[in-house]
């Protein structure tokens, strides 16, 4: 440097930064996104421009099927005749029954009441923003439920709905949610059994988890449907739904415990040291120092968990619950509408869809906000 | 403190007995036991008064009672001609699960990792189309893919008499798959022999090269050569033998085949739910397994001049097992499970014919779903007793 400053003839020695260019047109914008994702090399672009095809071969004829050439409005399947696309007029005519099943015209404002106060209660345990998330989901596990049965059976002069009238939806629905609400409870319980000290409880609680685990959950229903009947004694005839619902959580609560155990196990032995130190008795030191750490572990694992009961939920179509997925499936064999099982089908996809993949989204955002405090 | 402790032995009433953890925790245990001994009389009390009443024998002869009904796809001889029992039937069930699982692995592992891989694409479009699959497919229910390929693909296939033939000799129409039947001739036996010795050479093989490598550092190619003897081999053998398998093609007669072998739609139907549904799963473990391998893997790997196909194989995948295993062999095992879905689209499975038709013929409900529950148990403790033994075998051993 010094030997520059010192010789002035020398050639011209630039003193100061050349201000910044702008990056390479190629390596900027759409082209250069396009050039680093889709064209980053020969054989990169061999795979999109065939991707490219593929998606051009599938995505304007399903298009066309499912919106142009599709029919919304008709009377019976007799109206599809000539009609290339989807025909859709059974969605419209049957929507009724696919979200509320049987249950009367005149009384269906009670599930969209139930469906809608569900919803507000929801909404404060879901997200932090909106005040009162404690109060609100102790009344969600203690309060809503017998508002729910009230408004839905009925009870103080509202006209009484047996449950075989529930259906669609709604009854996927309330299957899902009471699962999920007793479900939740006896998983805890039989977690804290799978890792207590008394060994009788431990095998107990081992044998009916993996008992649960290993068989399917057809099984299940089978046994509770079959061989519920034959358990309870003479005059005592639980409803079908119940019956169901009963297995249901038995099955749901054992996924449950491997779930929270999992939340068990990565609490540090620390903890439970720390709160016997304070002279916590058991019950206690779990009530304010396990499980609150544990579970808070594994809310999206349990968040899965419930995507994966409400999918399960549709299997109760084969015992003969009128679900979502029976009223799809039964809504074509209807000689009315014959011949419309892709329409059917996917419109109870969707539904399911939206459900799960709302979830699914809930969970991973969830996820994304409890991870902090464990990276540094 | 040795003084006051001798103290306290001195005066052991001090505190209740009721107090001691121990006392206690005995007491729970023997009466949550006796609770549940209770319950459990209780309900084989109510249990016998019942099944007395609705008159429904017990105890397992039912099995050696003949069946009546006709199974469309077994495995073993089965007719209700030739009075085959219930007996039987759970065996014919037992094979077709066993069938439809091993089917179904296979391919949903095969489909499984590609879509895996592509999901990992650096390829933009390729990664997030399959994402969307993925994410479409794994959110709608199981049952609904079932009834799905059922009613709405398989079935509006063209009728059998509107086959579409392939090369003429495999026909696909909406009863299912019609394919020539295999004929084995007397000298067919050999041949099956003759695989089986293949099979075992190329195990060999392998250990041989495995040796060679390591004393020389010579590679052998062990892969063409296996794959050369699994084909040459049995091939050699029925060519001496005089190719001792026949077939028998299936003619179309007005409404039906006649002759040939059917593999019914249930079948297809079944298989494409259970692979399109799990391997959108076994496509995220994947993922996840690939993107657990550090970067620092790969790049020590570049860097000691091994080149990406190598390293892929013998240094990003080995270790991206160890994550991939275990979760995978748990989606078998889901998938294994869920093959009794196929009770509502009528493929015959165990828990189809076994515990829906032979339950309602014979009433003996908690004897079959007994059965069948410790069927499903049996394989869940076989899968999980392997899942011990490998994580034993490929945990990472520290110093």
């Amino acid at each position: 440097m010094s030997d520059i400053a010192k010789n002035p003839d020398r050639s011209f020695v630039r003193t100061e930064n050349i201000p910044e260019a702008p990056p390479p047109i190629s390596t900027a914008g759409v082209a250069g996104w396009m050039r680093a994702n889709l064209f980053s090399s020969p054989a990169n672009t061999a795979l999109t421009l065939l991707t490219f095809y593929l998606l051009y071969l599938v995505v304007p004829p399903l298009f066309e099927w499912a919106f142009i050439d599709s029919l919304l409005e008709g009377e019976s399947n007799k109206d599809c005749r000539g009609i290339e696309g989807a025909c859709w007029v059974l969605i419209p005519k049957r929507f009724g029954q696919y979200i509320y099943g049987f249950y009367p015209e005149p009384e269906r404002w009670r599930v969209n009441l139930t469906f809608i106060l569900f919803c507000l209660n929801l909404l404060p345990v879901l997200s932090d923003r909106v005040p009162g998330r404690t109060f609100a989901a102790l009344f969600l596990v203690f309060g809503f439920p017998i508002v729910a049965f009230v408004l839905l059976h009925g009870a103080f002069g509202l006209e009484s709905v047996p449950t075989h009238k529930w259906g669609g939806l709604t009854l996927t629905l309330v299957f899902a949610s009471v699962a999920i609400l007793f479900s939740l409870p006896i998983g805890v319980l039989l977690a804290l059994g799978r890792r207590s000290e008394m060994p009788v409880i431990r095998t107990i609680c081992i044998a009916f988890i993996e008992l649960w685990r290993s068989v399917p959950l057809i099984t299940v229903l089978f046994m509770a449907s079959f061989m519920l009947p034959l358990f309870t004694p003479e005059g005592v005839n639980a409803n079908e739904l119940l019956r169901a619902l009963i297995g249901f959580i038995m099955f749901a609560s054992a996924y449950m415990a491997e779930v929270v155990r999992g939340g068990l196990q990565a609490l540090p032995k620390g903890q439970t040291e720390a709160a016997m130190a304070l002279g916590l008795n058991y019950w206690k030191s779990m009530q304010l120092i396990i499980l609150p750490q544990a579970l808070k572990i594994v809310i999206p694992g349990i968040v899965n968990t419930f995507i994966a009961l409400f999918k399960d939920t549709a299997l109760v179509s084969i015992i003969g619950l009128f679900d979502l997925l029976l009223v799809a499936r039964s809504a074509v064999t209807d000689p009315k509408w014959l011949g419309l099982e892709h329409e059917s089908y996917i419109f109870a996809a969707l539904i399911y869809f939206i459900f799960c993949f709302s979830m699914s989204r809930y969970s991973l955002w969830l996820e994304r906000k409890l991870d902090t405090g464990h990276r540094n | 403190m040795a003084v006051d402790s001798q103290q306290a032995g001195a005066r052991p009433s001090a505190a209740s007995w009721w107090y001691d953890p121990k006392v206690r925790s005995v007491a729970f245990q023997v009466a949550f036991v006796l609770a549940l001994i209770g319950l459990g009389a209780y309900l084989i009390h109510n249990t016998i008064i019942n099944l007395e009443k609705r008159n429904i024998k017990t105890g397992f002869d039912f099995l050696f009672n003949p069946a009546g009904f006709e199974i469309p796809l077994t495995l073993i001889p089965y007719s209700v001609e030739a009075g085959s029992t219930h007996g039987a039937v759970f065996i014919v069930g037992l094979l077709n699960t066993l069938l439809i699982s091993a089917l179904g692995i296979v391919l949903a592992t095969i489909l499984g990792f590609i879509l895996g891989v592509l999901r990992l694409s650096n390829n933009w479009l390729v990664s997030k189309l399959v994402g969307v699959y993925i994410e479409s497919v794994r959110n709608v229910p199981l049952l609904l893919h079932f009834l799905f390929w059922h009613f709405a693909v398989f079935q509006s296939l063209p009728l059998v008499r509107k086959a579409i033939p392939i090369f003429d000799t495999v026909y696909i129409h909406n009863r299912g798959l019609t394919m020539p039947k295999p004929i084995p001739q007397p000298g067919f036996v050999v041949v099956l022999i003759s695989f089986f010795v293949a099979i075992a050479a190329i195990a060999y093989l392998k250990k041989w090269a495995r040796r060679r490598q390591d004393a020389t550092g010579e590679q052998f190619p062990v892969f063409w050569a296996s794959l050369g003897v699994l084909i040459g081999v049995p091939l050699l053998v029925s060519a001496a033998t005089g190719f001792p398998l026949t077939w028998e093609y299936a003619e179309l007669g007005r409404f039906r085949f006649t002759g040939g072998l059917e593999i019914q739609i249930e079948l297809f139907a079944s298989l494409a739910a259970l692979t399109v549904y799990t391997s959108s799963f076994i496509a995220e473990i994947v993922r996840a397994g690939i993107l657990a391998v550090s970067r620092g893997q790969r790049e020590a790997s570049y860097s000691l001049g091994v080149r990406p196909g190598p390293t892929l194989r013998l240094v990003i995948i080995p270790q991206a097992l160890r994550v991939i295993v275990p979760p995978l062999v748990s989606q078998f095992l889901n998938l294994t499970k869920n093959s009794s879905l196929g009770i509502a689209i009528g493929y015959p499975d165990l828990f189809n014919v076994f515990g829906g038709i032979s339950l309602n013929q014979t009433g003996q409900a908690i004897e079959i779903i007994a059965m069948c529950m410790v069927v499903y148990l049996t394989f869940s403790l076989l899968i999980s007793l392997y899942m011990n033994w490998y994580n034993r075998r490929i945990s990472l051993v520290e110093r």
